[in-house]
């Protein structure tokens, strides 16, 4: 478990199925059944036409690095620099995260590389989705 | 108001009263929303405006869905929603809107995702999905996009970095101004880094300090002594009160509704203005912002301030106060924006642009969340 400063998500009703799924090591998303939009965050509506018929689906876990910054002005426990980034989901969303298992650096995170999805534990409950390059650590 | 000339057309409460343990705040006010369109037969796409207490009205028009040209925070207790009636009912008269939803949800017995004491923000949806990964503030949260722009449309880190130089220029101006003395690009490039690819030059400063605005009808203006500046256009937006979940990394979903609409009521084009104030919290601001008004075409800002269209003696004078990046900035720095093109309009301005006729001041609010939009005029139309 991460022994840092750390802000710890409190899920509400409406986001615990994302992580309940996290701690089991996969990566929620939600679909609204009748005009087919995936979104994220989660909620229990669709964003995108308003209906309340929408349904909880795995996603790939495969992404790509849409944009970040490397923060150089650490908090109490985080070592940096660090990335504070946001993927592309190949299903469409995206979402802030941190990349990991890779040097911190401008030259080492490309923007589009592919990356995969994996979760670090912060409390009992709670596993933060990260990403790191797709096929493992390099 | 106007009597009789707004009606309320749609009204609902949640779908369930009393203990409702599986919904949060924000889903509250969603469920009563939701049911409010389906009252009279709408949707999110139709509204564009909203009103609410309690939450912010970004986070309501982001997680419902809906692209406001008019939102009201108000929030004095119990009666905001009183207030945003007759907020509402101005602003439908007035053009800025044509429906409006003013929404209220309070889980004041379950307490879920409620910001109450002692917090809550873990709960929130920023709370949940960005503040766990190590976040320092607007320096590492406003600035993530950027890399993103500079791949798609070309921006060069000499050509954001000279954004905070041309901008001291005119901060020297201003016997005010925090920092005054010249700066070079690679000054800007050699400070020291906060979080790549920002350097400490291309953030704003951090500093005290307040302003005030006082406005009357603009019949009553003249029995004032001082030089009247009217109001002559004005737009406003939200987006997203989260930066992930901006929808497009390049340009300012609420920047473009705002200016578009502010531009349209003044009905004047680009090229009649002749000072500009753009908010400048960081250095990639004045690139979005001329871009989205449509000053120039999208990838092309930073070179338009490279060509010293912008700085002392450019023809489209911006930031004449040097911004928050060399004036000040004390946190919600739109008031020194608005100060700046009140002074270039009443000819007093240390910068002063001459004969300057028409000010466009341009804000955000949180990070991209909002906007607003105000066009100033010496002159009544």
């Amino acid at each position: 478990m991460a022994d840092k400063f750390q802000a710890i998500p409190i899920p509400t009703p409406e986001t615990q199925h994302f992580w309940d799924a996290a701690k089991v090591g996969e990566l929620k998303l939600q679909r609204c059944t009748v005009c087919a939009h995936t979104y994220f965050p989660p909620r229990p509506f669709c964003p995108e036409c308003a209906s309340r018929d929408v349904e909880v689906y795995s996603a790939s876990g495969k992404a790509t690095l849409f944009s970040y910054v490397i923060n150089h002005r650490a908090p109490k426990g985080w070592d940096a620099p660090y990335s504070i980034a946001v993927v592309a989901l190949d299903e469409g969303p995206r979402m802030m995260t941190n990349i990991v298992d890779i040097e911190q650096t401008p030259e080492a995170l490309e923007l589009d590389m592919a990356l995969e999805v994996c979760f670090e534990q912060v409390s009992d409950d709670i596993f933060l989705p990260k990403f790191r390059p797709a096929g493992g650590a390099l | 108001m106007k009597p009789g000339s707004i009606a309320i057309v749609g009204a609902a409460e949640t779908t369930e009263l009393g203990k409702i343990p599986g919904l949060s705040v924000l889903g509250l006010h969603a469920d009563a929303a939701l049911n409010a369109m389906q009252d009279m037969g709408i949707g999110p796409k139709d509204i564009d405006g909203v009103a609410t207490a309690g939450i912010s009205p970004t986070d309501l028009a982001h997680y419902l869905g809906i692209t406001p040209t008019w939102a009201d925070g108000t929030s004095v207790g119990g009666c905001s929603f009183m207030l945003h009636v007759r907020h509402a009912a101005a602003a439908i008269n007035e053009g800025l809107c044509e429906t409006v939803l003013i929404t209220h949800g309070e889980s004041g017995k379950s307490r879920i995702g409620s910001r109450g004491f002692g917090g809550g923000g873990g709960s929130s949806l920023a709370g949940q999905f960005e503040m766990p990964f190590g976040p320092m503030g607007p320096p590492t949260m406003f600035t993530i996009p950027v890399l993103r722009y500079m791949k798609d449309l070309g921006l060069t880190h000499e050509q954001l970095a000279n954004v905070a130089v041309v901008q001291r220029e005119w901060a020297a101006k201003h016997p005010r101004a925090t920092f005054r003395d010249p700066i070079t690009i690679d000054d800007v490039l050699n400070s020291r880094m906060i979080a790549y690819p920002f350097h400490l030059l291309q953030c704003c400063l951090v500093t005290d300090g307040g302003g005030a605005l006082i406005m009357t009808s603009a019949d009553r203006a003249k029995d004032f002594p001082t030089r009247p500046v009217y109001v002559v256009g004005s737009g406003e937006s939200v987006e997203t009160p989260m930066i992930s979940q901006m929808a497009d990394f390049t340009s300012s979903r609420a920047f473009r509704v705002s200016g578009k609409k502010a531009f349209e009521e003044a009905g004047i084009s680009h090229s009649e203005v002749d000072h500009l104030m753009i908010y400048d919290a960081f250095a990639h601001l004045p690139i979005f912002g001329l871009e989205d008004l449509g000053f120039v075409k999208p990838g092309e800002a930073g070179e338009f301030i490279m060509d010293r269209h912008t700085a002392p003696g450019g023809k489209l004078p911006m930031n004449t106060n040097g911004g928050g990046l060399s004036y000040m900035h004390s946190g919600m720095y739109g008031m020194y924006a608005l100060q700046e093109s009140v002074r270039q309009m009443r000819g007093t301005s240390p910068a002063q642009v001459e004969g300057a006729k028409l000010s466009v001041c341009h804000g955000v609010g949180g990070m991209f969340g909002a906007s607003g939009t105000i066009i100033m005029s010496n002159e009544r139309p």
